[in-house]
């Protein structure tokens, strides 16, 4: 008996359009980008393929193969202290009894807000050549390895704390209760309940951090001296010795271990069953003094050491002549003195998050929607969710540099995009696609799967159902997938840094420039109204959720 | 007439069997419940019908007209769903009205059908209501009106009661069947709750393993089983091992059982002779009576209205069954645990299996 094939309904063609338009937008804004990458790296400069000859002679450039070996040395040591520090930081704020909780909560997310040359910038203030505790480093210099682990152990803090946090927030007071009932002891529990549950956010922590730390270009830029690690190569190659082949290189080498970190984060995710069933009762922590007062204390350094450097880059930028002259002053902030664009380059980075987040959220949720409702088409489904997974295994800088090389090339009609504002939005939308289509995911599978059944049978088409149900019901994972991608385009250097235009400066980059030029308050000052300016969108953003989602979304309420 | 036929329906799901070449009728007006325990495949015959999951093979036409291949969309049914699927963020008269606003008819043609439905359902003052303010039972009662708004031709009902607690579920159940009866759409429901289909439907489908056990009335059902599977799921039966000795007599523990006569079986066939609880009889028992037999009491449930009792064979101890005893029957008989008493198993209420 043949088998029967289901007529397509309008609403399905409209669907099915809709995702091989997205998979054609995220192969162009993804796919073909890293191609063009990788068939770099087996050209010479002229175009001619050349096989592996540049990674040949890659691998036989002790110079270039050492950075290799720096950034996993680098990241190896930055992810040991920061995952036991954001362990016990999580715990403390999930499991124990904190007073101020919410603000232990809020200083720990800090570093997010801030580009990551920020706390490279605090710590040449605290500890550089004319650093006020450069005597405490006894002859040794902050410039290079230990400069650039201590920034990004800054930097990391908050990922690796929201990843725990999470984990350790998911547990079932049975199991508590149950061992008690049986008489083990503390450290028992924490090493057969604990431990074991948080066991997934711990791993998943570790390989974030340790993606951060092997693909980040900020910290490393501005305090890594004569340290090089591969992240700074990629941008040595192709911002000063014009070698794109090389930079190519450098990048895919740069890739491996991303992608490597990624592919094991997905296969021990998928191990993770739900250790919250439906009917587990939530722990509530009970007062234990003397266990409180420790966490608190833990906590307490933690928090001064991030509000320090934040303070520090703060100060630093108000200083008239450090450390000379510690007279405060706002001169450091009239960038016209340093660059040329000025304050442009800071409006450049508002108008690049808000067009990002603007057209990234609204890409990334109708993409996710479509990938999540669509009835049958699963090739084309699955290559779409392939696609939308792959920039979190893709760091900023390869990105960028496969944006060089695709947009840039002779002949392709896109070409209209490069050194325009909208290839720095199309970049970092790519760039940071794959949190919010997650996101969104989560958020759609929340939602009654039978909606979409129930407006087919009333006859409404499911576009309807989509903007006067799913889209509303999902407001708020909407507005956190958009502070989200607003907060990251305002602080991220990487991705852009190959693909701005002089009148497309963002602050970010400038602040890199200024840097480099020598003015270190000023590049300051640059990275503190970046973080004054995302912090204060995140706040206004906690407020909307908390009041005026309240108001729209009355339905919410019993 | 016939409104629904469904023809050698099929549904795999690589090398597994959800339904096998199903076919079944369903008259118009007529309230069709499939019965079964979970994974029998009733979910997916329902789905298929609604063309949410299509069939593999098969065909389905819908008075007259096939609707084999078409999207849900173009099909013609309302549908409730065990989670009510009602859109939170829209008021209870929004939702009644969902389907109504696409059809481009005047606003206030929609708001005195949405007043009419809501009143239908026993729910006149929920229109601007959200549905997290109402009781389970009233969120389904206005699934219910929003399927019924568009006055489909067939109404498609998932499991709509199982979500909600007894007593709400006892009432809906009394109102849905009535509002159908009123309305004369042709509904099929889903439930794995067998005295929600012998209450509620004119025609029971009892379904086990992706394919079709028996379709009858629920008397029918219920008294006359046509597996050993329905007389096990619907309602309570026993199941007495035994072996055909006659076509008319089955020997269970060494007794001869008189039994209704058997064409089907050969003689000698190993057999479960089944009586259900409440089908032993106790009391007047006429002399020459059939089956009877003397039996101790070894267990004793109070159940509530009646008592379930253990019930050992004197003669054979192998034969033990369980009877159903009314409060009236344990007072008057000084029934106890090791009570002695004389019972019959009526022939015409037994019902012979393969075993």
């Amino acid at each position: 008996m043949p088998s029967v094939k289901v007529g397509l309904s309008r609403d399905d063609l409209v669907m099915r359009a809709g995702v091989v338009l997205l998979a054609g937008l995220l192969l162009v804004m993804v796919g073909l980008p890293l191609w063009s990458l990788l068939a770099k790296g087996f050209q010479d400069q002229d175009g001619r393929f050349v096989g592996l000859t540049n990674y040949v002679s890659y691998f036989s450039t002790p110079a270039l193969f050492n950075s290799a070996l720096n950034s996993l040395h680098v990241a190896a040591v930055s992810t040991v202290i920061v995952v036991p520090l954001a362990f016990l930081y999580a715990y403390a704020l999930t499991r124990t009894v904190l007073p101020l909780r919410w603000l232990f909560q809020g200083i720990s997310l800090i570093p997010i807000f801030a580009p990551s040359l920020l706390p490279g910038l605090a710590l040449i203030y605290l500890f550089g050549t004319q650093g006020f505790f450069k005597a405490l480093l006894g002859g040794g210099s902050i410039y290079g390895f230990d400069g650039i682990v201590i920034a990004q152990v800054f930097y990391c803090f908050p990922h690796a704390t929201l990843i725990l946090v999470t984990a350790l927030a998911t547990a079932d007071a049975r199991l508590y209760e149950a061992a008690d009932a049986l008489g083990a002891s503390k450290l028992r529990v924490f090493f057969t309940v604990t431990l074991p549950g948080a066991k997934y956010g711990l791993i998943s922590a570790a390989l974030v951090v340790f993606t951060l730390v092997m693909t980040d270009f900020g910290i490393a830029k501005v305090i890594g001296g004569n340290f090089n690690v591969l992240a700074t190569d990629v941008y040595k190659q192709v911002i000063g010795q014009q070698n794109f082949s090389m930079g190519a290189v450098v990048g895919m080498v740069l890739l491996a271990p991303a992608a490597l970190a990624f592919v094991v984060d997905r296969l021990v995710q998928r191990k993770q069953v739900a250790l919250l069933t439906a009917r587990a009762v939530p722990l509530v922590p009970t007062p234990k003094p003397g266990r409180d007062f420790l966490a608190t204390l833990f906590c307490t350094v933690v928090a001064i050491g991030i509000l320090a450097i934040l303070g520090m880059a703060i100060w630093g930028s108000l200083i008239k002549y450090w450390p000379y002259n510690l007279s405060l002053t706002l001169d450091n902030y009239d960038f016209a003195k340093v660059d040329a664009n000025g304050w442009d380059s800071y409006w450049n980075s508002v108008e690049m998050a808000v067009g990002a987040a603007f057209f990234g959220t609204a890409l990334t949720f109708t993409g996710a929607w479509l990938t999540e409702k669509t009835r049958g088409f699963y090739a084309m489904r699955s290559v779409v969710q392939l696609l939308a997974f792959l920039p979190m295994a893709v760091p900023g800088l390869v990105l960028g540099l496969g944006y060089i090389f695709f947009f840039n090339a002779p002949g392709n009609p896109l070409g209209f995009l490069y050194a325009t504002m909208g290839i720095l939005m199309v970049n970092t939308v790519a760039h940071f696609y794959t949190v919010g289509h997650l996101t969104a995911t989560t958020a759609l599978k929340q939602i009654d799967p039978e909606f979409e059944s129930v407006s087919a049978s009333l006859k409404v088409p499911i576009w309807r159902t989509f903007g006067r149900v799913t889209a509303p019901i999902c407001l708020p994972s909407i507005l956190d997938i958009a502070i989200y991608l607003f907060v990251n385009a305002m602080t991220t250097v990487s991705s852009v840094i190959f693909l701005y235009a002089p009148d497309t400066k963002l602050a970010s980059v400038a602040a890199v420039n200024i840097e480099e030029a020598g003015t270190t308050a000023a590049a300051a000052a640059l990275c503190v109204v970046i973080v004054l300016t995302s912090a204060a969108v995140k706040i206004v953003h906690l407020l909307a959720d908390r009041f005026l989602l309240d108001r729209l979304q009355a339905w919410r309420r019993r | 007439m016939t409104y629904l036929e469904v023809r050698n329906l099929s549904k795999r799901y690589g090398d597994f069997t959800a339904l096998g070449d199903i076919t079944l009728d369903i008259a118009d007006g007529e309230f069709v419940c499939f019965l079964g325990p979970s994974g029998c495949g009733k979910t997916t015959l329902l789905r298929a019908i609604a063309g949410l999951d299509p069939q593999t093979s098969g065909t389905i036409r819908q008075k007259g007209r096939d609707v084999s291949a078409l999207p849900p969309a173009k099909r013609d049914f309302g549908i409730v769903f065990q989670s009510y699927a009602l859109f939170p963020n829209l008021t209870v008269a929004d939702n009644v009205g969902y389907g109504l606003v696409s059809r481009r008819e005047k606003k206030a043609a929609i708001a005195a059908r949405v007043v009419d439905l809501l009143a239908m359902v026993g729910l006149p003052d929920a229109g601007p209501k959200y549905p997290a303010q109402l009781s389970g039972g009233q969120q389904q009662r206005v699934a219910l009106a929003r399927a019924l708004a568009t006055s489909p031709g067939l109404l498609l009902l998932d499991e709509p009661l199982s979500a909600l607690d007894a007593r709400v579920r006892l009432r809906l159940r009394h109102e849905i069947k009535a509002l159908q009866r009123r309305l004369g759409v042709t509904t099929i429901m889903v439930t794995h709750d067998q005295e929600e289909a012998l209450t509620m439907a004119d025609r029971i489908v009892v379904m086990n393993h992706g394919a079709i056990e028996q379709v009858g009335a629920p008397q029918e059902i219920y008294r006359q089983p046509a597996s050993a599977f329905v007389a096990d799921f619907v309602g309570s039966m026993n199941f007495l091992p035994g072996t055909l000795m006659t076509p008319e007599k089955v020997q269970v523990g060494g007794l001869d059982l008189i039994c209704p006569r058997q064409e089907g079986l050969a003689v000698g066939h190993k057999v479960n002779l089944c009586i259900r609880p409440e089908d032993v009889r106790v009391r007047d028992l006429p002399p020459a009576i059939a089956n009877r037999l003397t039996v101790e009491v070894t267990e004793l449930d109070f159940v509530g209205a009646f008592c379930r009792a253990g019930l050992k064979s004197r003669a054979a101890a192998e034969l033990a069954l369980t009877a159903d005893f009314s409060s009236n029957l344990i007072r008057d008989l000084g029934v106890g645990l090791g009570t002695r008493l004389d019972v019959a198993l009526p022939p015409d209420r037994l019902r012979v299996f393969a075993a």
